[in-house]
């Protein structure tokens, strides 16, 4: 199955990888543009003291925003999933008029800048929002200030990348075997569990793990919809902004975890796209 | 059913595809990356201006760049309309933050002319470290007030109603200044309460009051009269009030001393100290 699919998109016989020999002033630019990524990071580890490392790192305060950063960043790509997954196959297979505007709604939050979605989150789920109103007069719920305000923010930002991803893997899929299936008989639901989701797991992880990372590194909608407090809505973020003002040193070690935690994400992206190949069914 | 698209001539390899669609990918993140992370930084950008250098003569030209405590927003604001009108080739560029975090960004460089602080401990930070020139001089005074939502719907009197149940309170984290304060106004009056959030300053903590999501906070008396009819005050007794001092100094890095010297002056002097009264401040 996945011979047909793929090769709709790989026509093209001649491929831009392997080796080539580069035009001078590609070579000059391209490194230009490298040291321009490589040297903040360098600049990181010069400033880092790296004597306190450790005990920096296992200072109670970093480790309870690294715990809370851990939690939220999984519960928001877990939702991500569960309502992401169904959104991008609604995206991708039903035709509906609005569609376009639906999905440019559903992944506005990706280009916003965090801090007006945090404001946005504001004034529908305050405790003086359209929908958070109701909730907090009839129910005493708040999200404000709380965990799941956290969770929400980053949900709110990080979803959208596994729309995107999941989508177009279903849009790159071959329908063939999946209406083989139906011919003999499988239901819509088993069809899309047996046979879609396998077929696009590999876009599921992808969007899955960005997702993650974004959210993982989520800060400006935090901070404006959730607040800040340690342990409960303080995550690495803005443990990071904070601690610049007080403790520099500290600062520097939490984006220094987090830069090495995303590195390695997308190190194991890339060998997930490169080195293992997408799962087949066979 | 599939794709309209014409058969494909003998294609390369499932991995090489692979390879590609992971290249792409990798691309987007990391433009995406790259966008995110703008948007993150952009609350605590600071109001850049290119550091104008003046032939300075007697008289004001060029840019003044002034990094200010938050709680000096509106007056500052007239003050630089006023100091602008006063001296037209001048113009005064605002940065308003935390003290905190303005003397953070001073201490790495940031381009500021004028750094007036919240409070002496943050002052005494950008002095330790070398970055103001002269000494700095106290050209303002504030007061504490508990901010509570018009009508104080929760019926706050004093500082101890700030710990009953069901009192969402606010404050900012113990490096900013009003942080501090609030933290010594409650030692004073032996409440303890717990804050839902420490917000990056006290006019965040304002922002959290009037519009309804925080209960309560201590903040500086200007800062109730700024808020207007949005937000309550509820006075803090004079015994367990604290008096926040307020230093301003030109920065050893200024590229513009003269004007920012005469920026000093100005707020110093009785047309500045009219405009910082009119907002709340008390006299030096």
């Amino acid at each position: 199955m996945t011979q047909g699919g793929r090769s709709i998109r790989s026509r093209s016989a001649r491929r831009s990888t392997g080796t080539d020999r580069p035009p001078w002033p590609f070579v000059v630019l391209a490194a230009l543009a490298v040291a321009f990524f490589a040297l903040p990071f360098l600049g990181l580890l010069w400033r880092l003291p790296w004597g306190d490392l450790w005990g920096l790192l296992t200072e109670e305060s970093s480790l309870q925003a690294l715990r809370l950063s851990l939690v939220c960043s999984l519960a928001a790509t877990a939702i991500s999933i569960v309502l992401g997954v169904p959104l991008a196959w609604i995206l991708a297979r039903v035709g509906f008029p609005g569609r376009g505007l639906v999905r440019a709604l559903c992944i506005l939050s990706m280009v916003l800048p965090p801090v007006v979605g945090g404001v946005a989150l504001f004034a529908a789920f305050g405790r003086r929002g359209l929908v958070g109103g109701p909730l907090y007069d009839w129910f005493g719920i708040r999200m404000t200030f709380t965990t799941l305000g956290v969770v929400m923010a980053e949900t709110f930002v990080s979803m959208p990348f596994l729309v995107l991803s999941v989508e177009a893997g279903l849009r790159g899929l071959d329908r063939r075997p999946e209406d083989a299936a139906r011919t003999l008989g499988a239901s819509r639901w088993y069809t899309f569990r047996r046979v879609t989701l396998p077929a696009v797991r590999p876009a599921l992880i992808a969007g899955a793990v960005l997702a993650w990372a974004r959210a993982l590194g989520e800060f400006g909608a935090t901070i404006t919809f959730a607040g800040n407090l340690p342990g409960r809505t303080q995550t690495m973020p803005l443990a990071v902004y904070l601690a610049l003002e007080s403790d520099t040193g500290q600062a520097l070690v939490l984006s220094f975890v987090l830069i090495v935690v995303s590195f390695v994400v997308l190190l194991a992206l890339r060998d997930r796209w490169l080195g293992g190949g997408p799962t087949t069914v066979g | 059913m599939a794709d309209p698209t014409p058969p494909p001539p003998p294609g390369p390899t499932r991995n090489t595809t692979t390879r590609r669609r992971g290249a792409v990918l990798l691309l987007l993140l990391a433009v995406l990356g790259f966008v995110a992370g703008c948007g993150s930084d952009s609350d605590s950008s600071t109001g850049s201006t290119s550091p104008a250098t003046t032939e300075a003569a007697a008289n004001v030209t060029g840019t003044i760049t002034v990094f200010a405590a938050a709680s000096l927003t509106a007056a500052f604001q007239e003050a630089a309309e006023a100091f602008q009108e006063a001296n037209p080739d001048a113009e005064v560029t605002l940065n308003f933050a935390a003290s905190s975090a303005l003397a953070q960004q001073i201490d790495e460089g940031a381009p500021a002319d004028v750094f007036a602080s919240a409070d002496e401990a943050n002052m005494t930070k950008v002095v330790d470290a070398g970055n103001l020139a002269g000494e700095p001089e106290i050209f303002a005074t504030n007061s504490l007030e508990i901010i509570v939502e018009p009508g104080n719907p929760k019926g706050i009197t004093g500082v101890a109603g700030l710990a009953g149940s069901g009192v969402i309170y606010v404050t900012t984290a113990p490096e900013v200044p009003i942080g501090k304060y609030a933290a010594l106004v409650l030692e004073k009056a032996n409440v303890t309460v717990t804050p839902a959030s420490l917000e990056a300053d006290v006019k965040a903590v304002v922002t959290k009051v009037t519009s309804g999501e925080a209960d309560a906070g201590i903040v500086y008396a200007t800062d109730v009269t700024a808020a207007g009819d949005k937000a309550d005050g509820v006075t803090i007794p004079a015994d367990i009030n604290v008096i926040a001092k307020y230093p301003v100094g030109v920065t050893k890095e200024a590229a513009n001393p003269q004007a920012a010297q005469a920026w000093l002056e100005f707020i110093t002097g009785s047309e500045g100290q009219a405009i910082l009264a009119k907002y709340g401040f008390g006299a030096a």
